[in-house]
């Protein structure tokens, strides 16, 4: 009954979705208020129905029911119950409902959080999001119903993938869906805009949050899905350019983009046809990745030539939405007026050139991932586009990107001074030259590594300078009263840059890493980097729906052991199917990360150890970056309605 | 993505290269794992031989050593490779007019977007002679209630 009763919500909030879009839609152009009054409780209602879809879908798999398909074909009685709600989304129907389910919320945040605008414009954009919503809806009952039963239950089910149970899961696919999806808000209100003509400052104040929001959580949902699959996958790699990798990058290098030309409009009035341009693109974007992945074109071309239902459907979804944005866009950006006037050596001008930058990284990963699936279906000939492609082509463009953020920080809005700017970060420069040559000393080649390196301590030096620039002069008192006097954006700027240099340190850092492929004989001990590490005892152990062999490895310095480590080779019966679980220690900055696979009979163990200095940055710069999203997000001048302070003008960077 | 990774990606855990397959001296194992590194494992999803456990990467693995030990150069090994699997085995495409688009992409990209932004400031440049339109007393006071610091105002 449950269940019935989930995928009846599921149908109600189609027809919901349908009049969020036709209700409000025919109310704006008849300056009809009542009408566009319908938007708000509809929006919140379809969320709260497909809330209740979702709940159903849930309850079924905690309860183990059988009777579903989805539930037979992803869950296991045995299943540890953290699996039994993640594996919800461990699926094709049930990411799709999540997905969703994030549409709607995202409806829901408009109508909760939209009292500072005009009733057209909130009313354009709830029906806007309630078409998407009902597009999806429509997808998914038609094509991936998580609801369908079977006529004969069978007693057990087959298991959730189990690469798939792993706590990061747990959390990677909601935050990702959230920053994915949550770009639909600034898209929806890009459509709204451009139907109703109006498109100012006010407009960029209004979608600046939610950019940021949709940043954030697409951020920490990148980072974390990298952080899963190099603890998972076994052989320490976190990134592998694949496909549906990509499909999240290209998302979050646009709305990168978005948010630093929202600043200049919002501040400037400048770049409006611009930043309404990558408001549609960084949803575009979100879609063309659901199709990706979704549609299964990724398996083969053919595979989806052969089986193209879904495929076919999101396709045209895609094609509905991107290219009726775009037909918007072309119709109406010619007629916005070209906003505030600046100097190409300025703030505007170093975040047109931030934008240009970006826009080329993002050009080449659509390209990179779509060439291969372009190519085949046009001629038949097969290539492959990997790791070795994206990094020859995109270092060269990412490195000088990084070069001029703490530029860009430093130059005033309208007419900046290029020479005082690089005056104002000699130190990040010295001190940044000075790391690379030390990097260099201690670590050595490659020659790439100590390079990024360098750049990376200048971008994180030159990030924080602007703070404490702004904030010099007069006593230390004075000092920090200026300091705090900031507005938070400041800090949100500055932090999420030096987060970026923190990463890309932490990249910079792979290429010391070392690693050690051996056949480990018990009690003999093997060097890794500065560590030696050897195996006290390889044992099996039963786990609640697989069997494990585990080996207890101690990691050593110097004669003394600092750290044990248990890595382990999982197998899992119902899928038949192996696992490793790599046993990791985290090391000041680096982490010792060990894999086992194979044992042999003369008592050897095959092992691959890896000791990866300053590895952690990689993540750690990300969740700084996501944090100084957060400042921004909380500075009281983003948020609507709230008068600015009236002390924050002063506190400008002086020309 | 990593989720979505698994979903199609990773049947199996994967070893990968394992210590018995490896060549005595280090120098030549070395050069094996990068030209590995760099050639796809044709039944895997995006997985370099280096990286793939299927016994068909490990063939391969098998093969490049070989050939290296029998005095091959790198680009001789790549060569050989690549004429008995086709360009789909080269995770890095080989530059030809079938690719010319893919690697020239991130260079019309650049170019594209410098025109893009030439021409706008040329739009820009032509409207800036002409004094812009004040706001309206109503819209400033719109401006203000949203908080917005007024755009005619200098900022410093």
């Amino acid at each position: 009954m449950i269940v019935e009763t989930g995928h009846y919500a599921l149908v109600l909030a189609l027809a919901l979705a349908l009049a969020q879009f036709a209700i409000p839609f025919i109310g704006a152009r008849l300056h009809d208020a009542a009408l566009m009054r319908v938007a708000r409780p509809a929006a919140i209602t379809q969320f709260l129905l497909v809330a209740l879809a979702y709940g159903a879908l849930t309850y079924a798999h905690v309860v183990s029911d059988f009777s579903l398909v989805n539930v037979i074909e992803n869950s296991h009685s045995l299943k540890p119950f953290i699996y039994k709600i993640s594996g919800v989304w461990g699926n094709h129907e049930g990411s799709i409902l999540l997905w969703v389910l994030v549409l709607s919320l995202c409806g829901a945040l408009i109508a909760i959080f939209s009292n500072a605008m005009s009733d057209r414009l909130r009313a354009d954009a709830l029906a806007i999001q309630g078409l998407l919503g009902a597009a999806f809806l429509l997808f998914i009952l038609l094509t991936s119903n998580p609801f369908a039963r079977v006529a004969l239950a069978p007693w057990e089910g087959r298991d959730l993938n189990p690469i798939l149970q792993d706590p990061g899961l747990a959390i990677h696919p909601p935050l990702l869906y959230l920053g994915y999806v949550g770009f639909s808000i600034v898209f929806s209100f890009a459509a709204a805009a451009l139907i109703g003509g109006r498109i100012d400052a006010a407009w960029a104040r209004i979608i600046r949050p939610w950019t940021l929001f949709a940043w954030i959580a697409l951020t920490l949902g990148i980072a974390m899905g990298s952080y899963w699959a190099y603890y998972t996958l076994g052989w320490g790699g976190f990134w592998f350019w694949d496909p549906v990798e990509n499909a999240s990058l290209m998302p979050w290098i646009a709305g990168t983009a978005l948010l630093h030309s929202a600043a200049v409009m919002e501040k400037r009035e400048a770049l409006k046809v611009w930043t309404i341009f990558l408001s549609i693109l960084a949803f575009s974007l979100s879609l063309l990745g659901t199709f990706l992945v979704r549609s299964g074109v990724l398996t083969s071309v053919h595979a989806f030539a052969s089986d193209p239902d879904r495929g076919v459907f999101i396709l045209a979804i895609l094609v509905f939405f991107i290219g009726g944005a775009l037909a918007l866009f072309a119709l109406r950006a010619g007629a916005l007026p070209v906003g505030g006037v600046f100097a190409p050596i300025s703030r505007e001008g170093a975040l047109v050139l931030n934008n240009l930058l970006l826009s080329a990284c993002c050009a080449t990963v659509v390209v990179g991932t779509l060439y291969p699936l372009a190519l085949e279906a046009l001629t038949g000939e097969k290539i492959s586009v990997g790791a070795p492609f994206f990094n020859t082509v995109l270092i060269p463009i990412a490195l000088p990107l990084a070069l001029l953020m703490p530029i860009g920080q430093m130059l005033s809005w309208k007419r900046g001074d290029l020479l005082a700017a690089l005056q104002r970060l000699r130190v990040a420069f010295v001190v940044g030259v000075v790391a690379a040559a030390a990097f260099g000393a201690w670590y050595g080649t490659p020659f790439l590594s100590i390079i990024a390196a360098g750049i990376a301590i200048y971008l994180v030096i030159g990030g924080l300078s602007d703070l404490i620039i702004r904030a010099r002069g007069g006593s230390g008192r004075a000092s920090f009263k200026r300091l705090a006097g900031l507005p938070l954006s400041a800090f949100g700027t500055s932090i999420a840059h030096a987060g970026m240099g923190l990463t890309l340190l932490g990249l910079a850092a792979t290429g010391w890493g070392v690693e050690s492929i051996v056949a480990m004989k018990p009690l003999s001990f093997y060097d890794v980097g500065p560590y030696q590490i050897g195996i006290e005892s390889v044992s099996p152990r039963q786990g609640p729906n697989y069997s494990e062999v585990y080996a207890v490895m101690a990691v050593r310095k110097d004669g003394a052991t600092i750290a044990t480590i248990e890595p382990a080779k999982r197998f899992y019966q119902a899928r038949r199917m192996e696992r490793s679980e790599a046993g990791i220690i985290t090391i000041g900055l680096g982490q010792v990360y060990a894999a086992i696979g194979e044992s042999h009979e003369e008592g050897t163990v095959d092992a691959r150890l890896y000791w990866k200095p300053l590895v952690t940055l990689i993540w750690i710069g990300a969740l700084i970056m996501a944090f100084g999203g957060a400042l921004s997000l909380a500075d009281r001048r983003l948020r609507i309605g709230v008068a600015r302070r009236a002390a924050a003008p002063a506190l400008e960077p002086a020309e | 993505m990593g989720v979505l990774i698994a979903f199609f990606l990773f049947p199996l855990a994967a070893f990968a290269v394992t210590p018995g397959e490896m060549l005595a001296d280090p120098a030549l194992e070395a050069r094996a794992r990068a030209i590995t590194m760099e050639l796809r494992c044709l039944v895997c999803q995006n997985q370099s031989i280096d990286d793939s456990d299927a016994s068909l990467a490990k063939d391969l693995r098998g093969l490049v050593r070989e050939k290296l030990k029998e005095g091959m150069s790198d680009a001789q090994v790549r060569e050989y490779i690549h004429s008995r699997y086709g360009d789909f085995v080269l995770l890095r495409p080989p530059v030809k007019p079938d690719t010319a688009l893919l690697w020239s992409a991130p260079l019309i990209a650049l170019l594209a977007g410098a025109a893009a932004v030439w021409m706008a400031a040329r739009r820009r440049s032509g409207f800036a002679a002409a004094p812009a339109k004040a706001l309206s007393e109503e819209e400033r006071a719109r401006l203000k209630a949203l908080g917005v610091s007024d755009p005619d105002k200098p900022t410093s």
